[in-house]
């Protein structure tokens, strides 16, 4: 898996199409840029209500008393007959400035206490926590309410106060973005450098949780005009300030005499609050989306024709012209650019390259498992002499589960860490061999006993993690046998292991080709895994297969230069480093 | 001889069990260890055999629990967080994860520029010292406002290694620096580090799972296995003709890139499995309880 997401992760390497700036991807979502507009508007409009405004908020001409729109008061005028456009131009500062009262209040508490007990830990972030539950346990509106009867109908306070009760979401957010990014070896190396903590905190931790904390700026600001202007409706906010909640509260308490004075503020509330999810969306979208890979449907560009050998000849598995493709921002990305390759039963054929080669992506086209964005673009693989490429899915399916198996890299993460080891075996012999509950049992035990794994019945009930790595990679070569098949794929099987491990695994995998006369593709980066097991070898280099041959042959003498040059840079046994002379330090 | 740049004594290192009640977990058990200026200390051992803790306590990121660490005689395993900082710029690192071990972020410059900074030396100097780091790593010096993702891990490693040298420390821990290379990215940073040690006389703690790598650059070499060093002494000796049996198997499970030679080799492993197993079962040490010797299938 890793190799697929380096290949498609590679176009971002390149600085001609670098991930544009958070700025410019913004700007591509027509839906936020909409939104950021009306928002800024409302924001100016608001502030410059001295200017913009025909009336004052407060001039009262009762004679022009519940007015429907006209030339002179374009929203018509309440039933203290104020004109409603000044009333909500005026309206506005208060309700955004309490907004925003209580998204500082909220981020300045939460990030803080976040950032320390996210960072330091300890008896501060056992504390942190725990007044973060009870905070996001109480109910918001009785708390204001409850606050309003003490320190009397100051908006302003109950704004801080619902900041507080906001903090704790901020400080949940920021708590956890930091501990992620705490053990980053780069925060490591920064505090080996002599960094003190604070500059750590400003120049490694602060980059990482600036963007959540963005976003949730923007959904918090909403929440705020909305419970503001709820307030503000029933009643209980500061009858001296004009605010679009109270502009709510007027216009019902006249809903028969003026339907419309309800209309105005709902829809500035509504539409504002909308504003502000859909700034927060398209932040998350341009933040959390970088490189924009489209999948691409496969063509099958086939080229018909190609070699068809004698009938009692027929490979086990026969590639021509394998190309395989991902889709990438402005275009296709071809990583294998036509390979053959054949595998005989009972053959161990060696891949080999180095990281990028296109290896991985090569066995997992001849599985039809290439992840999602890339597909195979032209040639053909015929499993004995039948195209697997333009096979369905479900077929393709059932001949992996059955005549195809595949060892993975990373043995621990191809097990779920919920189930137990035997119920991950015994589940899929049930499914493709139709045996009962207790065959199948029976019969794993007997697999894993097979692949040298000491207490079989033990192993079956333990869960992933409570087994090493060499065992799990036991457990996944057990399964891969399970249903004795023809072709074993196994992908850097004994990378991620220890070379003792590596050199058990390696044995059991002889044997098991011996006994099964199984074909085997392995793909390796290692000379020495090759020279163990192979009997013929193929080498990549960047989607192309350079040399390929019986692996004496190929050993003793490497015809082209890039295998050549491999087989230098393998570090020589007889290289040893001359012995330490001690020498004056000039320090 | 030279006195020693650092001295292990008796190390223990113990992480909290996960219970209140459970033991805690000894990752290492009174190693002892040093190292000499200019010298490149090869530390070979399994995942788990507890190496990276070992280098993770000299750079004072472990929890010591016993024992000592003396920099030039001087403790350093129980010194308080800012008399270490004071410190800092003596014994650097070098991580396995060239792709981690960057803030991506952050540009080649800074990364190079920060412990400069942190030290308080001047901008203008500080610039100087960054071209010159780049060149001592062979990194064009447009690598400085570019970002770490449009680097290859060969190349990310460099940068590493310069973040290491900026601060001319004696010693670099380099924990499993070129495991995540290429092959032939790997020979040629194995290569620098070697041509870095020979000119500013910088010594290294090289943390390895690969035989071959730790031959190449170590003068001394310790294998650890299970928290403790079972073996410690020249490299050409340790890798030629070691004595201890964890040892002996560890080299012999390494493959050869030869067909004919892995096939004696493979010969032999298993004949010394056999051999070992026999022993144990004479010793009645119970060899079913040691992992690291299964039944070969």
């Amino acid at each position: 898996m890793s190799e697929a997401l380096t290949t498609q992760s590679a176009p971002a390497a390149d600085p001609e199409t670098a991930v544009p700036s958070l700025g410019r991807r913004l700007l591509k979502d027509p839906l936020g840029v909409g939104a950021l507009g009306f928002l800024l508007l409302v924001v100016l409009a608001a502030v410059f209500a001295g200017v913009i405004a025909p009336y004052g908020w407060n001039d009262q001409v009762l004679a022009d008393a519940l007015q429907g729109p006209s030339s002179t008061h374009p929203l018509g005028t309440d039933g203290a007959g104020r004109d409603v456009l000044s009333f909500l131009l005026y309206g506005g500062r208060f309700s955004l400035a309490s907004a925003a009262l209580a998204v500082v209040v909220a981020v300045g508490l939460g990030a803080v206490s976040g950032l320390i007990a996210g960072y330091f830990g300890r008896w501060f972030d056992s504390l942190g926590s725990w007044a973060a539950n009870i905070l996001l346990a109480l109910p918001a509106m009785i708390v204001l309410l409850a606050a309003r009867s003490v320190v009397g109908p100051s908006a302003w306070w109950a704004m801080g106060i619902f900041g507080v009760i906001l903090s704790a979401s901020v400080f949940r957010l920021v708590r956890a973005a930091v501990q992620g990014v705490r053990n980053e070896l780069y925060v490591d190396a920064a505090r080996v450098s002599g960094l003190s903590d604070v500059r750590i905190i400003f120049r490694h931790v602060l980059r990482v949780v600036r963007a959540p904390i963005i976003i949730q700026v923007a959904s918090i600001a909403s929440v705020a005009i909305a419970v503001q202007a709820g307030l503000e409706f029933i009643g209980m906010g500061d009858p001296e300030i004009p605010s679009w909640g109270k502009a709510l509260n007027n216009g019902f308490t006249k809903i028969y005499q003026q339907p419309m004075l309800v209309l105005w503020p709902g829809l500035l509330i509504a539409l504002t609050c909308l504003a502000l999810t859909l700034i927060a969306n398209a932040l998350r979208d341009a933040l959390e989306n970088t490189g924009a890979t489209q999948p691409k449907a496969p063509g099958h560009a086939g080229t018909p024709g190609a070699t068809q050998s004698s009938v009692e000849d027929v490979p086990l598995l026969e590639v021509h012209g394998l190309r395989i493709a991902y889709g990438v921002p402005g275009g296709v990305k071809e990583v294998v650019h036509g390979i053959d390759l054949d595998v005989r039963a009972g053959e161990v054929l060696g891949l080999i390259g180095e990281s990028g080669s296109g290896k991985t992506q090569t066995a997992f086209g001849i599985m039809g498992l290439l992840p999602v964005g890339g597909g195979i673009t032209g040639g053909r693989v015929l499993w004995h002499g039948e195209d697997l490429v333009s096979k369905p899915a479900k077929e393709l399916a059932a001949l992996r589960g059955n005549k195809i198996a595949y060892i993975p890299q990373e043995p621990m993460s191809n097990l779920d860490p919920s189930f137990t080891i035997g119920y991950q075996l015994v589940e899929p012999l049930r499914q493709h061999l139709r045996m009962s509950r207790a065959q199948a049992r029976e019969r794993a035990r007997e697999l894993l006993a097979r692949v040298g794994i000491p207490d079989p019945a033990r192993t079956m009930r333990s869960y992933p993690h409570e087994v090493s790595g060499g065992m799990a990679q036991r457990v996944l070569i057990a399964g891969a046998i399970s249903c004795e098949p023809e072709l074993l794929i196994a992908d850097e099987p004994t990378t991620a292991l220890d070379v003792t491990v590596q050199a058990d695994i390696l044995e059991l995998l002889r044997s098991l080709q011996q006994d099964l006369q199984m074909g085997v593709i392995l793909v390796t980066h290692n000379f020495g895994v090759v020279a163990d097991l192979c009997d013929r070898v193929a080498v990549m280099q960047e989607g192309l297969i350079v040399e390929r041959g019986d692996i004496r042959e190929v050993f003793a003498d490497p015809q082209h230069p890039y295998t050549r040059q491999l087989f230098d840079a393998i570090l020589s046994e007889d290289d040893v480093r001359p012995a330490y002379v001690a020498r004056e330090m000039a320090r | 001889m030279s006195e020693n740049l650092i001295e292990v004594r008796d190390l223990v290192v113990e992480y909290p069990g996960k219970g209140r009640r459970s033991a805690p977990l000894r990752v290492l058990k009174e190693v002892s260890l040093d190292i000499r200026p200019g010298e490149c200390v090869g530390l070979v051992g399994e995942s788990g055999s507890g190496k990276t803790t070992l280098g993770r306590a000299i750079l004072g990121l472990a929890p010591v629990t016993g024992g000592q660490i003396r920099y030039r005689g001087q403790d350093i395993a129980h010194m308080h967080r800012s008399q270490r900082r004071a410190m800092g710029s003596e014994i650097q690192v070098v991580f396995q994860d060239p792709y981690t071990s960057l803030n991506p972020s952050m540009t080649i410059g800074d990364i190079l520029a920060e412990p400069l900074t942190a030290r308080r030396v001047p901008k203008a100097q500080a610039r100087e010292r960054v071209k010159e780091l780049l060149d001592q790593v062979r990194l064009p010096s447009d690598a400085l406002t570019r970002l770490p993702r449009e680097f290859s891990g060969g190349q990310r490693q460099r940068v590493a290694i310069a973040r290491a040298l900026a601060l001319e420390p004696s010693l670099i821990i380099c924990d499993e620096p070129v495991s995540a290379l290429d092959l032939s990215t790997q020979q040629r940073v194995l290569d620098l580090f070697v041509e870095i040690q020979e000119r500013t006389g910088v010594a290294y703690l090289f943390i390895t799972h690969d035989l071959a790598v730790v031959r190449n650059v170590s003068h001394r070499v310790a294998v650890l296995y299970r928290g403790d060093i079972v073996e410690w002494g020249d490299a050409a000796q340790v890798t030629s003709t070691p004595e201890h049996p964890y040892t002996q198997r560890l080299w012999m499970a390494a493959p050869v890139p030869d067909p004919d030679a892995q096939e004696v080799r493979r010969a032999q492993r298993l004949r010394l499995l056999a051999q070992q197993a026999e022993l144990d079962e004479q010793a009645g040490a119970g060899a079913g309880a040691d992992e690291a010797l299964p039944r070969s299938a």
